[in-house]
């Protein structure tokens, strides 16, 4: 006779479940991976600075770790990090804010993508840096001219990202929605929208670091402030540890804003198993 | 009384590049207000295609839809449509996704709380009690289907549009959810068009079972079903009178197979 089996679903299956440990274990090697590449690259670095190669170059990191604490100490990388920090937000959300606003309108009205789309190639194959002098020209060295570089960067991915969103979304649902007696506009807010926005957050996890870009290059050619002007100045002065140092807190930042990207991108598409 | 949807000679043809697909051929019907109207055929032969134009969600090659007595030119918003394919909006719970209807037109202007006991009791009445919080990808098939009966429920429409809803579902679970579907409609003067392959689930639910032949879809039979109500799916199979209907309308159904065959 086969007996009922009675006994009680194991709670901790989760610490036994070999899928897990396996996954964990990964998680582990991953990161002492990464640990030891960077020890051993930053180790190589050292002992081939002023052995292998002139420090005049290359510098060296303890160098590199120096220069970062004097920019620390006399003032000068705090203003330069939240100038640049601020134009790259603002830069990245009117370009973002664009993108997604045209990328909707070309989806939801294929007349107008019809229309407006040469146009758009046209814009977007401009090279970008050849814009600055005529930004300068019209608003000067200030705030305005970085921010709406680094909009324009920002600008083409996240449109284009949304627009194939937009038109991705499937059909049925919109049909089931207007069965419903939704609007065009219940229809947009509630469907394609939210169906378009995976693609949204790919295009702007993609350009968040174009911001980012986009602020720098303009610091560079104004040259009055921020990261950019840091490297710029650090480069003119042949001061190598200088540059390497600025850019490395510009790499930071980049990495510490991709970040925060990813991390709202994931509170938004929670629903993706 | 003039039927609540009416269907005058409607022919429908797909175009697949320079191929011609006859879906629907003078399909002459109607759907009585209050009935629950059965649709049987083989796979291909146009019941998603009479469901669609019934939704106005397309439009007829040759005749036209009635709806109470109007042509329909748009979409039809007075009725709720259960699709053959799942379609609950991914990126919304349970909960959200059948609070979907409350929250377009006129429904938007009931009270919140109306609203949310209104979604609270279809999702007891489905059986989803505890899964409010889960997203579509976190269900089974079954659970889905629950999900999208409700959310076609809950406010209430004039007339439902089911296409196969327990078509993919094992034969327990399916006896389950006609039973549930059937306490949800018995009894409340709403009509309901279901779609379906299963002869037998055809006879337990209905008031009438349609025939239809295969490609193109032609009505080939109408059956009253007389079997009292309120129904027991789990044993009206064994009422007297089924078996006959049943032998009826599978000769009628194996004839369409039957000729379909050399197609
Ligand atoms: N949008 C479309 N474009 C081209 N052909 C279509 C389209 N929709 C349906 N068809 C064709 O029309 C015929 C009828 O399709 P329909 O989906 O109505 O069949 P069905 O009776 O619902 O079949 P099943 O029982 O398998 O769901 C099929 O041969 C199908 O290939
Ligand atoms: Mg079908």
């Amino acid at each position: 006779m086969t007996s009922v089996e009675t006994r009680p679903v194991v709670d901790e299956v989760f610490l036994v479940d070999p899928s897990i440990k396996a996954r964990r274990r990964q998680t582990v090697i991953v990161i002492i991976s990464r640990l030891v590449l960077v020890v051993v690259g930053l180790l190589g670095w050292e002992l081939a600075s002023d052995r292998l190669v002139s420090a005049f170059w290359i510098s060296s990191p303890s160098e590199i770790w120096s220069a970062l604490l004097r920019f620390a100490t006399n003032g000068q990388l705090l203003p330069a990090v939240w100038v640049t920090l601020a134009e790259t937000a603002v830069g990245f959300v009117a370009g973002a804010v664009a993108g997604i606003l045209v990328g909707v309108i070309f989806g939801v009205s294929p007349l107008i993508a019809r229309i407006l789309d040469p146009f758009l190639v046209a814009l977007n194959s401009i090279p970008r840096v050849a814009l600055i002098p005529l930004f300068i020209l019209w608003f000067g060295i200030g705030f305005q001219t970085k921010i709406l570089f680094a909009a324009t960067l920002v600008f083409f991915p996240v449109f284009l990202n949304t627009f194939s969103g937009a038109r991705d979304v499937d059909r049925d649902l919109i049909d089931v929605i207007r069965v419903m007696g939704a609007s065009r506009v219940d229809a947009v807010r509630r469907v394609l929208i939210p169906s378009a926005l995976v693609w949204v957050f790919a295009g702007l996890r993609m350009s968040i670091p174009f911001a980012l870009i986009g602020a720098v290059i303009a610091e560079m050619f104004t040259s009055n402030e921020g990261l950019g002007y840091l490297i710029a100045v650090t480069a003119n002065q042949y001061d190598t540890a200088g540059s390497f140092a600025s850019l490395f807190v510009t790499t930071a930042l980049g990495l510490l804003l991709t970040w925060g990207v990813s991390q709202s991108e994931r509170r938004v598409l929670r629903w993706r198993a | 009384m003039t039927p609540i949807l009416e269907y005058r000679d409607l022919s429908k043809v797909f175009f697949k590049g320079n191929q011609q697909i006859y879906a629907l051929a003078h399909v002459q019907a109607e759907v009585r207000d209050g009935e629950l109207l059965a649709i049987v055929g083989p796979s291909g032969c146009g019941k998603s295609t009479l469901l669609n134009l019934s939704a106005g969600l397309m439009v007829p090659g040759t005749g036209e839809v009635l709806y109470r007595g109007r042509p329909l030119t748009d979409v039809n918003t007075q009725v709720s449509y259960v699709t053959q394919k799942d379609n609950l909006l991914p990126w919304r719970t349970v909960e959200d996704n059948i609070a979907l209807p409350l929250e377009l037109g006129d429904r938007a202007r009931l009270p919140k709380d109306e609203r949310r006991a209104r979604v609270t009791r279809y999702i007891e009445l489905v059986g989803l009690g505890g899964f409010e919080k889960h997203y579509p990808s976190e269900l089974s098939g079954g659970m889905r289907k629950r999900a999208q009966l409700a959310r076609s429920l809950v406010y209430e429409p004039e007339v439902l549009l089911m296409d196969e809803p327990f078509g993919a579902l094992d034969a327990q679970l399916k006896l389950v959810l006609q039973a549930q579907l059937l306490r949800m409609w018995e009894g409340t003067g709403r009509t309901l068009v279901f779609v379906t392959h299963d002869l037998v689930e055809a006879i337990a639910l209905a008031d009438r079972v349609i025939v239809m032949s295969s490609r193109p879809g032609r009505i080939r039979a109408v059956e009253h079903i007389e079997l009292p109500r309120p129904r027991d799916v789990f044993t009206v199979r064994f009422a007297p009178g089924f078996g006959d209907y049943f032998e009826r309308l599978w000769s009628a159904l194996r004839e369409t197979i039957d000729h379909g065959q050399g197609v």
